[in-house]
């Protein structure tokens, strides 16, 4: 039987269109164990292993490096030093050189990668590097944060201020005023496939770099200059990641790159992947922040006047820090309308590993500002926090501007708090919740019901553009390529639903390739929900240059006008007959009609003048609301999440099924950075939670014993995105404020709801604890 | 003369394996990986945390055939000697379709990044066999060795719950071929020592437990693994040597729990798992707290008496041990001592066992009908963490409310698991009442300065200690609503 017989002529309807649930487009490998990741390819004879050597200090000049044992350890093959690296020794993202791929000179973190050995063997590279003896002349270490003062400190990149009308003046004026201070943990990605690369040289300068990154454009770049080399020598691939969620975002470059030179060093392949605890101390998390903040506002609660200082830690180098920091202060709103707002960030020069991105990039922190400034003015003024909340949202054509200037013009969130409220039936649980917590001595109940507004695209204007490649083969097969790359989040599957729709064929006559930098060249990181936006675009548009072509073939050869031609499932109607895909497409390839394209996309409408704290940063934003229920064991702060109800707009759905596990797995993600995700790093600079029995992120028993996840089915895109779909990679993420803000109001139920708990992040069972011992003592 | 065999055997998959060349460090893990290169199983910790790389370890027990879910990273591959490894490879029928366990996943959008999703994958398998139709909690419970950092486990939950309607257990290969399995493994028992390996990287398993008592004797420096959950560690992480190696994790004599006079004696080889059915029906408060010791891997792997071996100050089992008065008996060659359970802590990683000996049982007084016993323990995450405060209470009240007995024990709040002795004397001959407890609140300071680390501050370590107080004397007294949060049904 040939092909062309087995497809379907009356089919009413494609398989795996857009807006329709379907599967990973790995599932099924995923489950069997046949996904390949980059450690299960198979290795070429002769292939090597790097181990890196990490800084055993905070802060200090290398005083010698004595590597004698290391060379001669069993199967060591060669040691790398900063000397060894052929061309620039710098991974700095930001361009600013602040970030050496060896360390030369100084260590600035206790974990900067100081030497690589390359063995026969991981193991026998691994021991290899505890040989090493290495001297260092100790310098003071700044750790935290809490010990400097922000005016003044070292920063690593340039802070950002916004400020829309006169903050200072609106807080004097004001009836009420509270001034506090809130501290956010940071979080480790915890992907369950850590960092690794492996890099296969090639002849002349070429190398291949098998690299679990988000970002292969920036690996290439970041290689080429490692090795001194043209871009156009180095091809980066990635077909998928076991996870990443921003953490290799830049932070796949170290690997790529040690992976690279000691390719090129050897002649042989390369392969680097570090041990867990190695990886969890080697590389860039959240950032923490310490947020001061002052508002002003009156009897009954609208906010007048907000005072903002956003500090985070960043590490010794920028990396992402600049952006990370801007879109904290982009968010510090969250959705509610600042009448006057002054708002400035202050980046953190600190000797610990370089901060990162982090799902949500900023954004969550900035939030958590927003919603604690909401609980100071509810508990001063004894009001539920909803009361306020729903007070100070952003208003439809009024009230609307933001501090960055930008007007909020799809504004949903009215709608989106009052249809939680209602399925969450807030206002009769609450009462239930008090009556409770009367008569309950030890275990008290508390609930939060918290809304989301996220902006959406990179907030450097120039990342919004995406390019694609499409191949129709003469048996109406495509082969689809982007520059977008596949960690979980299903944007392989929906950029193939958006080619399959286009052409109207089934999903299974699509082919997902692997993203490489020899297919779609200039691309940017997956990365700030944008996916699917830019890269569903650009396949459209790559898809629609051949059906163009295909349609102006037809028109030719059939002598039909263009509006006669009519792509239907598996099919096309030209006039008034309809000739199967495969046939239209052999018929063309005779013709000699190119049936290849490039598509590409940029993000209309956007601009950001960020010394002036002026523009339109976002083509958008997405919404959503979550309502949490927590209980809490008063005598030890251990605590249960009982029920959340979550409503999420994700404008149009591409794939409900994709976006319903971004919704659930994003906040759960969020619940553990804001319960029991905890970075600790002791006085040496040691982060001593760098492995998962000491960094703990949430269980399948820290699930909310009830989960109610629905999508808006009303929400549509304003903008005309990709099938009016919305970005929903991040936004659900900061969902997992209702729970912090659940846990608050129960701990605020011991002292009679009077106090605000000032119930800082992560709220582990010891903060819960100390946090109701002073709640009682203040009683 | 004891035979000697210089090879270990089992089963991987469907087929027979033997290995002459076993380094006693080597893991399960690497050799699946790199060895046979079934890379299905993944690594995601290497310290038996993630359960990326979970398998199935079939092991015979009284004769019985038991699979059980295990962490590949920190599983030895010299342990594996008479038993039937099965990994995600697997599972996948001859005709190309998915198992009913892979299948739900599937359907269910189960996977996001898939990394983890092995493992899963092997846990629920585990977790079907045995109980065709779980409740949430049991899904749970096998699911805390597991860590996903996509999905939010939901539509994983969602799976489990679904997998027999896409295919029946008792259907299932591993059921069906149970027979066959069983004789290939009973035909690998030929009751021999096996020794592999010369000199000091020399590994031995012995034939039984006398046999392991003589090489002890001779060689009292070996490093004795019975489930490795915390000598995996010592090598994946900190890369020790732990040559000459001695395991002892397939010794059936060590493996035994019996009931006298109302003692439960456990052999040091019992898993948490095999003692949890013993100690949740006779020590009911024991069910709770080893339900949170590690994950469902952990506790398959884990032993009683290596949780006491170890003497680590943050093991879960001698605080409740020592309030209950447990005893415990070593041996060397022939001779064997008993002595109480808190007297083999001596100080922070020191412990009363001379060299070439070992702890062979634990012997625990059952509670009087009528005493009243309870252990909490305190961690950052519910399930699977390492405990930053474990209280155990032992109380016994005459007829007029006065304190005739009692027995308070910690873990989390010295260097070694330590009985509250202040406490104790505050308590003893009062009355059981709130104002007794407050004033044994105060006593604390007298037993405890315990340290501030990555789990717990001292000053939360010690307002929780005396809380567990509190909420023992509430349990017993009885206070307005619930005691503590559960992870039971929402209310």
């Amino acid at each position: 039987m040939t092909r062309h017989e087995t497809l379907n002529l009356r089919k009413a309807k494609i398989a795996g269109g857009v807006a329709t649930d379907r599967r990973h487009d790995s599932a099924h490998k995923h489950v069997t164990g046949e996904a390949v990741y980059i450690d299960d390819m198979a290795e070429p004879a002769g292939t090597l292993h790097a181990y890196l050597g990490l800084s055993e200090v905070a802060h200090g000049a290398i005083r010698s490096i004595d590597l004698t044992a290391v060379e001669s350890a069993p199967g060591v093959v060669a040691v790398l030093t900063a000397k060894d690296v052929p061309g620039i020794n710098d991974i700095s993202p930001a361009g600013l050189h602040d970030e050496p791929i060896l360390a030369e000179g100084d260590v600035q973190f206790l974990g900067q990668p100081v030497f690589a050995v390359i063995a026969q063997t991981r193991e026998a590279a691994r021991r290899a590097c505890r040989l090493a003896k290495v001297e260092y002349e100790e310098k003071p270490a700044l750790i935290d944060i809490a010990e400097v003062e922000p005016q003044g400190a070292r920063l690593v990149t340039k802070p950002l201020m916004l400020a829309r009308g006169t903050a200072a003046e609106a807080i004097r004026a004001a009836p009420r005023r509270i001034k506090g201070r809130m501290r956010v943990g940071g979080q480790d990605h915890f992907y369950l496939e850590g960092q690794i690369a492996f890099a296969l040289p090639g002849e002349d300068a070429d190398v291949t770099v098998h690299s679990s990154t988000q970002h292969p454009s920036e690996v290439q770049h970041m290689v080429a200059h490692a090795l001194g080399v043209p871009s156009h020598a180095v091809t980066i691939e990635v077909r998928r990641m076991g996870g990443a969620f921003g953490g290799k975002e830049t932070q796949a470059n170290l690997f790529a790159a040690i992976a690279a030179i000691a390719a090129k060093r050897t002649g042989r392949p390369v392969k680097i992947r570090p041990d867990r605890d190695d990886d969890m101390t080697a590389t860039g998390k959240r950032h923490d922040f310490l947020i001061d903040y002052e508002v002003g506002f009156d009897e009954e609660g609208n906010i007048l006047g907000v005072d903002l200082t956003y500090a985070a830690r960043c590490g010794f180098s920028a990396d992402l820090s600049g952006p990370v920091t801007d879109r904290a202060l982009f968010h510090c709103d969250n959705a509610y309308f600042y009448p006057a707002v002054r708002a400035v960030s202050a980046p953190l020069y600190t000797n610990t590993v370089s901060n990162t991105a982090f799902r949500g990039f900023g954004g969550p922190q900035g939030m958590l500002g927003a919603e604690r400034i909401i609980d100071e003015v509810a508990f001063a003024l004894g009001k539920d926090p909803l009361e306020i909340r729903k007070r100070n949202f952003y208003g439809n054509g009024n009230r609307n501007v933001t501090p960055y200037h930008q007007e909020v013009e799809d504004n949903v969130v009215h709608r989106v708090v009052s249809e939680v409220e209602k399925s969450a039936g807030y206002a009769a649980r609450r009462r239930a919740i008090a009556a409770f917590n009367a008569k309950s001595e030890i275990v008290k109940r508390g609930i939060a019901l918290t809304p989301v507004k996220f902006g959406i695209s990179f907030t450097a204007t120039h990342f919004n553009q995406a390019g694609a490649l499409v191949h129709v083969y003469t048996d109406g097969s495509v082969h689809l390529n982007h520059g977008g790359t596949e960690m979980g989040q299903g944007l392989y599957v929906k950029v193939a639903q958006v080619v399959a729709e286009e052409f109207q064929i089934d999903i299974g006559e699509v082919k997902i390739t692997a993203t490489t930098t020899g297919k779609v060249p200039n691309t940017s990181a997956t990365a700030a929900s944008s996916g699917s936006d830019l890269n569903g675009m650009a396949a459209q548009n790559g898809a629609r240059q051949i059906k163009n072509r295909l349609i102006d073939f037809a028109a030719e050869r059939y002598g039909v006008p263009q509006e006669q031609i009519v792509f239907l499932p598996g099919r096309v109607r030209v006039g008034n007959q309809e000739i199967p895909f495969p046939d239209l497409v052999r018929q063309a390839y005779m013709a000699r009609v190119q049936l290849s394209a490039a598509g590409f996309y940029k993000t209309p409408k956007i601009h950001w003048d960020r010394d002036s704290g002026r523009g339109r940063p976002f083509y958008y934003f997405a919404y959503g609301a979550a309502c949490a229920e927590v209980s809490v064991d008063t005598l030890t702060g251990e605590y249960m999440v009982e029920r959340v109800d979550i409503l999420h707009e994700t404008g149009k759905s591409l794939n409900p099924a994709i976006d319903l596990g971004q919704i659930e797995g994003g906040f759960i993600q969020g619940m553990g950075w804001l319960t029991t995700e905890e970075l600790v790093w002791d006085g040496k600079g040691r982060l001593t939670t760098h492995a998962p029995s000491t960094y703990k992120i949430p269980l399948a028993s820290d699930r909310p014993k009830v989960f109610n996840v629905t999508l808006a089915d009303w929400a549509e895109n304003t903008e005309p995105t990709i099938h009016r779909s919305k970005a929903v990679g991040e936004p659900p993420f900061m969902l997992a404020m209702s729970v912090l803000h659940a846990l608050s109001d129960a701990v605020a139920s011991v002292a009679g709801h009077k106090h605000c708990p000032r119930l800082d992040a992560p709220a582990t069972p010891e903060r819960v604890l100390m946090a109701v011992e002073r709640l009682r003592a203040e009683a | 003369m004891t035979a000697i065999r210089n090879e270990i055997r089992f089963l991987l998959n469907g087929r027979k394996v033997a290995l002459a060349d076993v380094r006693p460090g080597e893991t399960l893990l690497d050799f699946l990986r790199l060895d046979r290169r079934l890379t299905g199983t993944k690594e995601g910790c290497a310290e038996g945390d993630c359960g990326a790389c979970t398998v199935l370890v079939g092991r015979l027990s009284g004769g019985r055939l038991v699979y059980e879910s295990v962490n590949a990273c920190i599983r030895f591959l010299a342990s594996l000697d008479g038993c039937h490894v099965v990994t995600v490879e697997h599972l996948k029928r001859a005709d190309g379709s998915l198992h009913p366990v892979q299948q739900a996943l599937v359907d269910f959008h189960g996977s996001q990044c898939g990394f983890c999703t092995p493992g899963f994958v092997m846990s629920l398998y585990a977790l079907w066999m045995r109980e065709p139709q779980p409740s949430t909690q049991a899904i749970e419970k096998a699911l805390q060795g597991n860590l996903c950092r996509c999905t939010g486990y939901e539509p994983i939950v969602r799976a489990a719950r679904a997998v027999s309607s896409y295919g029946e257990a008792g259907a299932d290969p591993l059921a069906v071929e149970r027979a066959a399995v069983v004789a290939e493994i009973e035909a690998m028992k030929d009751g021999a020592r096996v020794e592999i390996g010369k000199g000091h990287e020399r590994l031995v398993i012995p034939a039984g437990v006398d046999d392991l008592a003589a090489v002890l004797e001779a060689e009292p420096d070996a490093t004795i693994v019975a489930g490795a959950t915390d000598v995996g560690l010592w090598v994946t992480k900190f890369m020790r040597d732990i040559a000459p190696a001695v395991f002892i994790g397939g010794l059936e004599e060590l493996r035994a729990v019996s009931e006298e006079d109302s003692v439960l004696t456990i052999g040091a080889g019992v898993s948490y798992s095999e003692a949890l059915p013993h100690l949740a029906v006779r020590i009911p408060a024991l069910g709770p707290l080893i339900d949170r010791v590690g994950g469902e891997q952990v506790r398959n792997m884990g032993t009683i008496g290596g949780n006491i071996a170890n003497g680590s100050p943050i093991g879960d089992m001698p605080p409740p041990l020592i309030a209950l008065g447990a005893r415990l008996t070593l041996r060397k060659g022939k001779e064997r001592r008993t002595i109480p359970l808190e007297d083999f802590f001596i100080a922070y990683g020191r412990q009363d066992r001379r060299p070439g000996e070992f702890v062979e049982a634990v012997h625990v007084p059952l509670p009087d009908a009528g005493t009243h016993f309870a252990a909490w323990k305190v961690s950052k995450r519910r399930d699977e963490d390492i405990t930053a405060v474990l209280g155990a209470f032992n109380l016994a009240l005459n007829a007029d409310g006065k304190v005739t007995g009692v027995r308070v024990a910690y873990g989390g709040m010295a260097a070694t698991p330590k009985r509250a002795a202040a406490v104790e004397a505050e308590l003893i001959g009062k009355t059981w009442t709130a104002g007794t407890v407050e004033r044994a609140m105060g006593a604390y300071e007298r037993d405890f300065t315990p340290i501030s680390d990555t789990r717990a501050s001292a000053a939360y370590r010690m307002l929780t200690a005396k809380n567990l107080l509190k909420r023992f004397f509430l349990e017993t007294s009885g206070a307005g609503g619930p005691l503590m949060v559960s992870r039971d049904e929402a209310a």
